[in-house]
């Protein structure tokens, strides 16, 4: 660079000139009287009763603290200032000093995060800001914004319901992976009209409850999938095994109907599920009550009524003491 | 071709026409009766079939169902937050038009993932403004019913005319009153206390 720039000593706005530059600035004197508001600041704080006041009585300078004369405001020259207006105290802004040749300061001023409120509290225009000021860009990014978050919205609910039938198709019960509900009855349908006979058993745990309200939802769930092993292990590969309620499953034995060797399954299954169960240390019992029906009992079978008359068996031995093993005896001969 | 575009062209079938014929569509272009998502990306030749589909099932001409496209992405029922954005361009219609190059990237500063045409315009005489876009073919006339349907926001009377050239499409406007009726009310800020 061969000299220094050429750049004027001084610059003569006047006031229009500089409102329509900066809508929200405030031209001090030396001795701080407020002697000029930009035209969109003076609409917010009624500026009419602002001029001519002193600047450190009609705002309040909140940070940086301890500034209280024009001389320690000029000395701040430059610094990022936060001013709140005496006439809208909640209106926090944001502001710049500098100096002025001949004495006092100029402040511009502008909205931070009060933008919002202040344009819709204030009913401000588009001519209320600079052409330069990227205010209007920060409210159209707000809208912009919660455009799309409504859009997002839109598309989550309609994963969630696509979620919801996904898991109503189902027939895997998540936490055990176990059947569920669904595919017993499909399982029990598609028996019935094949004609094949079956076993239908009826498991329910006794103290279960007892075990999730001392040991945590984490102890029952892990509980729950140790039952779900035992009772996959007890049964063969052609038979159904799912959990249709929180501590009750239902086991199904396609083509087994002999009594003797269900009452014997049963046993040995509450045998296995009286064995203490050890989660993170700490030893729990539980144990189970078991209802039986076969389909032989039944001309034709029906799955409901097998389901009833399985559940009354389970009640049965719920009633005589849990633990053990009753069977549907008599086909319910009511219509 | 961004899901916003598509989910237009759906939703513009369903609010003028009703469920039936989107669900023909859907079925002929092999998506679920849901159809669009407005986030997601899809194949440009998925929207092309999408609107030959929607071109035959309401039996109109395909540049015809571009322009209402247009028209309905601005005054349409469930496009309030699209007019409300264009309405940031400017005070008035003129403001708007000369807002126009600026919109591919007020766009992308909402959706950065947007396809925008290239948009240059031009003022070969006062009051006569011509929007050149490159992009996607047909893209004109889309434009062309968006204008229409701003300038009835702003309350302007316009000529509108689209032509196309090799590379590009022309849309015309030309400007006969800017304040011709009162136009909608545009608040910066929606109050919604």
């Amino acid at each position: 660079m061969d000299g220094p720039l050429r750049t004027p000593a001084c610059f003569e706005l006047g006031p229009a000139a500089l409102s329509r530059l900066m809508p929200m600035h405030l031209c001090l004197s030396e001795d701080g009287y407020v002697t000029a508001i930009g035209s969109t600041l003076s609409r917010l704080i009624h500026g009419e009763a602002i001029l001519g006041q002193r600047f450190f009585d009609a705002f309040q300078l909140r940070r940086p603290t301890g500034i209280g004369s024009m001389a320690s405001l000029l000395a701040r020259a430059g610094a990022r200032l936060y001013i709140n207006p005496g006439a809208c105290p909640e209106m926090m802004l944001r502001g710049i000093a500098v100096p002025l040749h001949g004495g006092g300061a100029l402040i511009n001023l502008s909205f931070g995060s009060a933008l919002l409120n202040a344009v819709r509290d204030h009913a401000m225009t588009e001519s209320d800001f600079a052409p330069t000021d990227l205010a209007v860009e920060l409210l159209y990014l707000v809208e912009a914004k919660t455009a799309i978050m409504d859009e997002l919205r839109h598309l989550n609910e309609r994963l969630k319901g696509a979620r919801q039938v996904a898991e109503e198709n189902a027939l895997t019960d998540t936490l055990t992976g176990l059947r569920n509900r669904r595919a017993m009855d499909s399982v029990l349908t598609e028996l019935v009209s094949r004609q094949i006979p079956f076993g239908l058993m009826h498991v329910d745990l006794d103290y279960f409850k007892q075990v999730n309200d001392t040991l945590g939802h984490a102890a029952g769930d892990a509980l729950l999938q140790h039952v779900a092993m035992v009772l996959m292990r007890a049964t063969r590969a052609q038979d159904t095994v799912a959990r249709v309620g929180g501590d009750e499953f239902v086991i199904i034995f396609h083509g087994l109907t002999e009594t003797t060797t269900l009452m014997r399954i049963g046993s040995r299954l509450i045998e296995s599920l009286t064995q203490p169960f050890d989660f993170d240390g700490q030893s729990c019992q539980i144990s189970a009550s078991i209802g039986i029906t076969v389909s032989t009992l039944y001309c034709p079978p029906e799955p409901d009524r097998m389901l009833s008359d399985a559940d009354q068996a389970l009640y049965a031995s719920k009633h005589a003491g849990r633990g053990r093993v009753s069977l549907h005896k008599e086909p319910d001969q009511s219509p | 071709m961004h899901g916003l575009m598509n989910r237009a062209i759906q939703g513009f079938v369903q609010e003028a026409y009703g469920p039936v014929p989107w669900d023909l569509i859907a079925q002929d272009i092999n998506i679920g009766s849901d159809g669009f998502e407005a986030l997601m990306h899809y194949d440009d030749a998925l929207t092309d079939a999408a609107l030959d589909s929607v071109a035959r099932h309401l039996a109109r001409s395909r540049d015809s169902v571009l322009e209402d496209l247009g028209t309905f992405l601005v005054s349409g029922t469930q496009n309030r937050a699209l007019r409300r954005l264009l309405r940031f361009g400017g005070p008035t219609f003129p403001d708007f038009i000369h807002s126009l190059e600026e919109l591919p990237g007020r766009a992308r500063l909402a959706v950065p993932d947007l396809d925008m045409p290239v948009l240059r315009l031009e003022e070969p005489h006062p009051d006569v403004f011509e929007l050149t876009a490159t992009g996607y073919p047909g893209i004109g006339l889309v434009l062309m019913g968006m204008l229409r349907a701003m300038a009835d926001d702003y309350g302007a009377l316009v000529l509108l005319d689209h032509r196309t050239e090799a590379a590009f499409e022309v849309v015309t406007t030309t400007l006969l009153e800017a304040s011709y009726a009162i136009g909608s009310r545009f608040d910066l800020v929606v109050d919604e206390r």
